[in-house]
């Protein structure tokens, strides 16, 4: 007990700000490394980490220092640190614990009601966000709960959709100045998707995006008949913000029925696209689509990735994504404009790009009766998890999945609240599939190493300013690589399948790594 | 979509083999217990509302493959009508908006995956035990408590596996390799070699069980070579070692089980 006590004593005394974390401090989240505030450490979608304790000559020497049981299994999480406190999610449930010793300061739950039905995905939660007081959680049955960051008090909670249509919230909310946005899930239920955003303090509505733009609006006539009402378009993963251009940018997911697009013929905007969109408004800036008229399931469900760089003589404000797709993309993210895109990763389907960066459709890559076999498989060549750019090496690092899939076309039917695809797929056996950590020059596209994996992965990777890159794999691995140079430096069996997004922070100032590996998450350091 | 397929840790060839025995060519889909039940209705649901998860075939996916005789949560088909009507939690959804017929045709078409053809097998099982005792079966497998586990466990394997698959499997093993079997050899640092049946890897490990039954655990970086024989396996094939005549014994001796498992 009195090491807990210090360990509160010490979060006190060591942050004046204890208990508020006011925008400015996640905006300028690289003046303090020791923390991690938001989705991906930076608002810039970055995951990476400023430490530098740990490093390529000392990973070897690390060490579990404690391990935090959830009540859920497959935990996705991606922790908060503030100020030695860690914030985990899982479904309908919250928890701060001691980031010294991972003991449970406060637990926050509901129930999940009994006609809660999953449609197309598990029962997960991705993560929380904080600001100024608050801490902000969603949940399955879609509702966006705000808590006292220092009690987890329910204070607010605000209907974001109604679960029995087939919205869900397994999305990590982003904070930005005053408003939490986030996104749903519900891409096989055939929702029409949106991107909300709500007023920090009060939990009102500020804006919404939607994804499929209704009668009247651009884009609409992109989708046949009524096929708009059940397009799908989902949210679900969180995006990231860019506090000068004060422009959100989000991913949106498949069109529905998922293979079978004959009843939506068009390109089904703004599925698969990235959208940038106004912070104050939601209203939309610009948007480019990846995956017109999808019809393996390609959500561009990305936390993008924000950095700039001088491209052909000229300072170019960008914005990067490895595509579920199996392309990487740069685009302007002022004006959306494409740059360039080439795969990262073996592909069947698309002849390459166009010069605005639209594919070039390859023969037989369309879901059939009989079955098609096409790579990537309908997870894609990379999905949910997040990916890492290091302003060290400017190399964008992203877990692989080369694996090919055969893709099946069938009838589909809308009933409310029930699973709409329109097909389905047979991935192909295990010894036909891997994984990669791949490292990507950022400003090309290029493949600067690979790092093979026994498995397609699930998990996301971290770069730090020591020179490392984690991950883990599907087999348990959590596991060290040189970032220059992808050699392996250290690995731990951590006994459960690993499909989360890994974190570092510091307590007393000693620098930590953080995974959760099925229902266990585990702290490492020395 | 966004659901994480659910981890088998492969356990093999070994345990792969009766755990995880896959549909082959030739298999002919019988249902009998649910004579009412329509397997083809059965199918077009199971196409619609499952094989996102179980695969359009139910071999499996980031779904449990369901093509395989014992279901952990469905030991019988009234247990399979209830997870198909009210699910898994957390993970797997409840058809809760389905008719009772058509979780009824569901449960057919799911218990269809893996029903074994029940062929006539000729042959005489009591020279089959003769045989599979003199060829050294029992080297390698175990039935009913005897033997070395080596390759496949063959207690019950008849209502894992048909006769024809039988047939094949022992004539020429290559030919009808499970779905995850892997036959490896390795050589270490210190130059010694060693050959083995997969029976776990990850990234940076791999264990293998060699043919005395016992387990070796490596680290990869550790070997000079790891070679994945794929498509290849320790076992003999019989076609030139027994007449026709056994082998048919054999399949008989070993069928003779069926249905006591």
């Amino acid at each position: 007990m009195r090491v807990f006590f210090a360990a509160l004593l010490c979060a006190i005394l060591s942050a004046v700000t204890f208990g508020q974390v006011p925008f400015e401090r996640i905006v300028n989240a690289d003046n303090e490394p020791g923390n991690w505030l938001t989705y991906s450490r930076d608002l810039l979608g970055h995951r990476y980490s400023p430490l530098n304790e740990i490093t390529a000559e000392n990973v070897a020497n690390l060490k579990v220092k404690w391990a935090f049981q959830f009540p859920n299994d497959r935990s996705e999480v991606s922790p908060l640190v503030v100020d030695a406190v860690m914030y985990v999610t899982g479904p309908h449930w919250a928890a701060a614990l001691d980031a010294h010793t991972g003991r449970r300061l406060w637990t926050w739950n509901r129930p999940i009601p009994q006609d809660y039905h999953n449609i197309g995905f598990g029962q997960v939660n991705r993560g929380p966000a904080v600001l100024d007081d608050k801490l902000y959680v969603t949940t399955l049955d879609c509702y966006l709960v705000a808590l006292d960051l220092k009690s987890g008090a329910e204070l607010w909670s605000t209907k974001v959709g109604d679960y029995k249509l087939g919205y869900s919230m397994t999305v990590a909310p982003l904070a930005i100045a005053g408003k939490i946005v986030v996104g749903v899930s519900g891409g096989e239920a055939g929702i029409r998707g949106f991107v909300d955003a709500y007023d920090a303090k009060t939990g009102k509505q500020a804006w919404r995006f939607w994804t499929i733009p209704g009668p009247g609006e651009p884009g609409h006539e992109t989708w046949a008949g009524e096929s708009w009402k059940t397009g799908g378009g989902p949210t679900w993963v969180t995006g990231v913000y860019d506090p000068e251009l004060k422009l959100v940018y989000w991913g949106v997911g498949n069109p529905g029925p998922d293979w079978n697009g004959d009843a939506r013929k068009g390109d089904d905007l703004y599925s698969c696209s990235f959208v940038a969109l106004d912070a104050e408004t939601g209203k939309l800036r610009w948007h480019f689509q990846f995956t017109p008229h999808d019809t393996h399931d390609w959500d561009a469900a990305h936390t993008p990735v924000l950095f700039d760089a001088k491209m052909d003589g000229r300072d170019r404000k960008l914005i990067a994504s490895a595509n579920r797709n199996a392309f990487y993309y740069l685009l302007d993210r002022e004006t959306g404009e494409f740059l360039a895109g080439r795969p990262y990763a073996k592909q069947t389907w698309a002849n390459g790009l166009d010069a605005k960066g639209r594919p070039i459709m390859a023969p037989d890559s369309e879901p059939t009766e009989k079955g098609a076999l096409i790579w990537p498989n309908l997870n894609g060549a990379t999905v949910w998890f997040s990916p890492s750019y290091s302003p060290q090496t400017e190399l964008f690092y992203v877990a692989v999945r080369e694996i090919g899939s055969v893709y099946f076309k069938r009838d589909s039917e809308y009933k409310p609240g029930t699973f709409y695809g329109g097909g389905g797929e047979d991935e192909l056996p295990p010894d036909d599939a891997w994984g990669e950590i791949r490292a990507l020059e950022a400003k090309t596209g290029d493949t600067k190493w690979n790092f093979k994996l026994h498995s397609p992965p699930w998990a996301g990777v971290l770069s730090t300013a020591g020179g490392l890159v984690f991950s883990g794999s599907d087999e348990g691995n959590f596991y060290a690589l040189d970032a220059r140079t992808g050699k392996p430096l250290w690995d731990f069996q951590t006994g459960g399948a690993i499909g989360a997004n890994p974190i570092s922070f510091t307590v007393d100032g000693q620098q930590r790594v953080a995974i959760s590996a099925d229902r266990v998450l585990y702290v490492f350091g020395f | 979509m966004q659901r994480k397929k659910l981890t088998v840790l492969a356990l093999g060839g070994v345990l792969g083999s009766g755990l995880l025995t896959a549909a082959w060519p030739g298999q002919t889909p019988v249902a009998k217990k649910s004579a009412r039940a329509d397997t083809v209705a059965g199918k077009r649901l199971f196409e619609r509302h499952c094989a996102l998860c179980h695969g359009i075939d139910g071999k499996g996916g980031r779904g449990p493959a369901l093509n395989r005789a014992k279901l952990p949560h469905a030991p019988d088909d009234t247990a399979l009508k209830s997870v198909i009507a009210d699910g898994i939690p957390p993970n797997m959804p409840g058809g809760w908006y389905l008719s009772d017929g058509d979780v009824a045709n569901l449960a057919a078409f799911v218990r269809s995956l893996s029903k074994i053809a029940s062929d006539s097998v000729p042959g005489d099982a009591a020279r089959g035990a003769a045989v599979y005792a003199k060829s050294g079966c029992s080297a390698c497998h175990i039935r009913d408590g005897a033997g070395v586990g080596y390759g496949p466990d063959l207690t019950g394997i008849a209502d894992r596996r048909s006769a024809e698959f039988l047939l094949k499997a022992i004539r020429k093993p290559a030919s009808v390799l499970p779905e995850d079997f892997l036959f490896v050899k390795v050589t270490t640092a210190s130059g010694d070699t060693m050959d083995g049946i997969r029976a776990n890897e990850d990234t940076f490990t791999i264990q293998i069980k060699d043919s005395g039954g016992r387990y070796h655990s490596l680290r990869k970086e550790e070997l000079k070579e790891l070679r994945k024989l794929r498509g290849e396996s320790p076992m003999p094939a019989f076609e030139g070692i027994l007449s026709a005549a056994d082998i048919q014994d054999l399949v008989a001796y070993l069928t003779s089980q069926r249905g006591k498992q």
